[in-house]
């Protein structure tokens, strides 16, 4: 099990087309993908799950990685999670 | 039997057709337990299956019919519908509690509804609605009845709803759906707003009652009047439709008049102008050939928040209305504060009569630093359009020198930064105290134009509030010395050379534009769907019969005279 924290910048927050983005993208690592920001987590699988996390702007999120492929799952979703954010 | 029911007229129209009842959120399946999990599994994976394929069929038929933006949503609900956090969740639900699948989807999805729901931001808010929308659609699947999506529609329908979603409204099929009725709603709730954009025949806020309507139910549908008539007799049906096309004969015969000129029969050039609260309200302005805008409340700007608005905030939204009306001519009132109209964050101290008090002007040039930031935002915007600053509730000639000295300041200290202002900028007064209409003759010297504010120079003539039952009486536009001051107005005006206008409720009235048109005024400012009425009514009339017709009204003795007078007249023109 892997995690690494993150810091939200896009003015918008974490709304519908990143979070179907964000799910296309985890749906293809066999691992468990999951998302916590304070005491609420969610499925990084589910786009659902992603947006009752509410996330905005100025949000710490720790992702975590579960399972085989986790290292390069943490690395890639992190990297697109900032990625996201900054479209 | 047939029944009537009465709400809010929120979308003018009538429409005669079959009910469509669109199930409310409120109809919860039965829970039941079941022995055989596996196969009560497999029912809800097909009902899924079956449901992503009505939905993929729609946005096949949306893609081809609206393109790609509308088919966007049922994209989207294609995707939710693959979501672990629903589906997976579900088929959790029926394992672990041995229930049926219809109320483990339905429970699931409460619980993500109730998260999305208390989210702050609004686009996740509206995600309930899909939400709703897609586990309705697998429900009725599972129920083994035929769901019908608002899209789906293909025969004419009346909606009836408790109320309507903003996704509700998106899929509207406008080709099938002729008005909708509500439960609940106000004017201006969304639904309402929506009907209006959309010109549908809406009533919104029809009660209770309006819940016993059924699928297949005949309805009509008279929005113009609020009602809705439940399974009408044969009688109605006929009087209604007969009803219906008059009104859209109305409606044609209005729109012919959109491009054309506001000339009465004898030549006579008027300019017909809506009033607006707001750059929301100029679709609607523009939609309907308005000659320009009467008057721009600008209190919106100022009211709903908790400071005040800056100067580059101002100046966006007037260069926006300036630009959008092209070279028509704008009138944007300065803050008319005060009164009624109160700003948390102004912290005024209580007044015993505010109607009487610190308002408007007055407010203004006590609190300069306040009128210098809007004088100064509408003076940069003034290069973008025809701009014309008027100044509210003028009392006295002092008050409107001084307001002309601190706008002159302003406009030095621009030229100073060098920051264009247009030299063709016109600055009047609105006319609502009857000090100002009876010393029209002397401000008219300082001013460009006058527009007269009827709904206040009414009150403060007649000495009583509309608003207060026991003398709304009182409230008499067409009553001879209310006409008598108006005439004092247009005078002083025509004699001067400058123009005079109303931008008063009195101003879209067809009984009282005729005896306008006939005391001379030139600019008639009302709401921007009075204006093509008042444009064909304009040009029915010859403003030199109408100018002999009015001396007479000038010297009867009551308001109801006056109507009759100009009813009588009307009648025998027609």
């Amino acid at each position: 099990m892997v995690s690494q924290t993150f810091t939200v910048i896009h003015p918008q927050g974490f709304h519908v087309r990143p979070a179907k983005l964000f799910v296309e993208k985890a749906n293809t690592f066999p691992c468990k993908v999951t998302l916590f920001k304070g005491e609420k987590k969610a499925n990084g699988k589910s786009s659902l799950g992603l947006l009752t996390l509410g996330i905005s702007r100025g949000d710490e999120i720790r992702l975590e990685a579960d399972g085989d492929q986790e290292e390069q799952a943490l690395h890639e979703l992190g990297h697109m999670l900032t990625k996201i954010y900054e479209e | 039997m047939s029944h009537l029911l009465t709400g809010v007229p929120a979308s003018p129209g009538i429409a005669i057709a079959k009910a469509y009842r669109l199930e409310s959120e409120g109809s919860v399946p039965q829970r039941k337990a079941v022995d055989d999990i596996a196969a009560e599994k497999k029912r809800l994976k097909e009902a899924v299956e079956a449901a992503k394929a009505d939905i993929d069929r729609i946005r096949e038929e949306t893609l081809e019919r609206l393109g790609p933006p509308k088919a966007e949503i049922f994209e989207a609900h294609l995707f939710l519908l693959e979501d672990p956090d629903l589906i997976d969740a579900a088929m959790d639900q029926i394992e672990s509690e041995g229930i049926n699948a219809e109320y483990a989807l339905h429970e699931v999805a409460s619980g993500i509804m109730e998260a999305l729901r208390s989210m702050d931001n609004e686009m996740l808010r509206e995600r309930a609605a899909d939400v709703k929308d897609i586990t309705g659609r697998v429900i009725t699947k599972l129920e083994g009845r035929e769901h019908i999506a608002l899209s789906e529609l293909n025969s004419e329908t009346i909606l009836i709803a408790k109320d309507l979603t903003p996704s509700d409204t998106a899929q509207l099929n406008l080709e099938f759906v002729r008005g909708f009725v509500t439960e609940i709603g106000s004017r201006t709730s969304h639904s309402a707003i929506m009907a209006r954009s959309l010109e549908l025949a809406a009533v919104v806020g029809a009660g209770s009652d309006a819940s016993g309507i059924r699928t297949g139910d005949m309805v009509i549908l008279d929005a113009t009047a609020g009602q809705v008539i439940v399974n009408p007799s044969d009688r109605q049906l006929e009087e209604y439709s007969v009803r219906k096309r008059e009104y859209e004969e109305y409606q044609i015969r209005m729109r012919s008049y959109v491009e054309r000129p506001s000339v009465t029969a004898d030549g006579a050039q008027v300019e017909l102008a809506s009033n607006i609260g707001g750059i929301d309200d100029l679709e609607k302005v523009l939609a309907n050939g308005a000659d320009g805008i009467g008057l721009f409340r600008t209190e919106f700007l100022y009211m709903g928040r908790t400071t005040f608005p800056t100067e580059e905030e101002q100046y966006s939204v007037y260069k926006h209305v300036l630009e959008k009306m092209g070279g028509k001519r704008v009138v944007i009132r300065t803050l008319d504060i005060g009164g009624d109209k109160e700003l948390s964050y102004l912290q005024l101290p209580k007044e015993n009569n505010p109607f009487l008090g610190l308002r408007a002007i007055r407010l203004c040039l006590e609190r300069k630093n306040l009128f210098r930031i809007q004088l100064r935002a509408l003076l940069r915007a003034s290069v973008h359009g025809k701009l014309a600053i008027m100044f509210p509730m003028i009392a006295v000639l002092s008050e409107l020198q001084e307001a002309k000295r601190i706008l002159a300041e302003e406009r030095a200290k621009l030229e100073q930064e060098g920051i264009p202002v247009s030299h063709s900028l016109e600055v009047g007064i609105m006319i609502e105290i009857p000090a100002a209409a009876l010393a029209a003759d002397i401000l008219a010297k300082e001013v460009d134009f006058f527009s007269i504010g009827t709904n206040d120079l009414i009150q403060y003539t007649m000495a009583a509030d509309r608003m207060n039952e026991s003398v709304s009486y009182l409230y008499q536009p067409h009553h001879p010395s209310i006409l008598r001051l108006v005439q004092l107005v247009i005078q002083a005006a025509n004699r001067n050379g400058k123009w005079a206008g109303m931008c008063g409720e009195m101003a879209g009235d067809s009984a009282a534009i005729p005896l306008l048109l006939g005391l001379g005024l030139h600019e008639f400012s009302m709401s921007a769907s009075s204006v093509l009425p008042a444009r064909e009514l304009v040009s029915r009339l010859s403003k030199q019969e109408w100018s002999r017709l009015t001396e007479q009204a000038l010297g009867m003795s009551s308001q109801q005279e006056v109507l009759d007078f100009v009813n009588q007249q009307l009648r025998s023109e027609a």
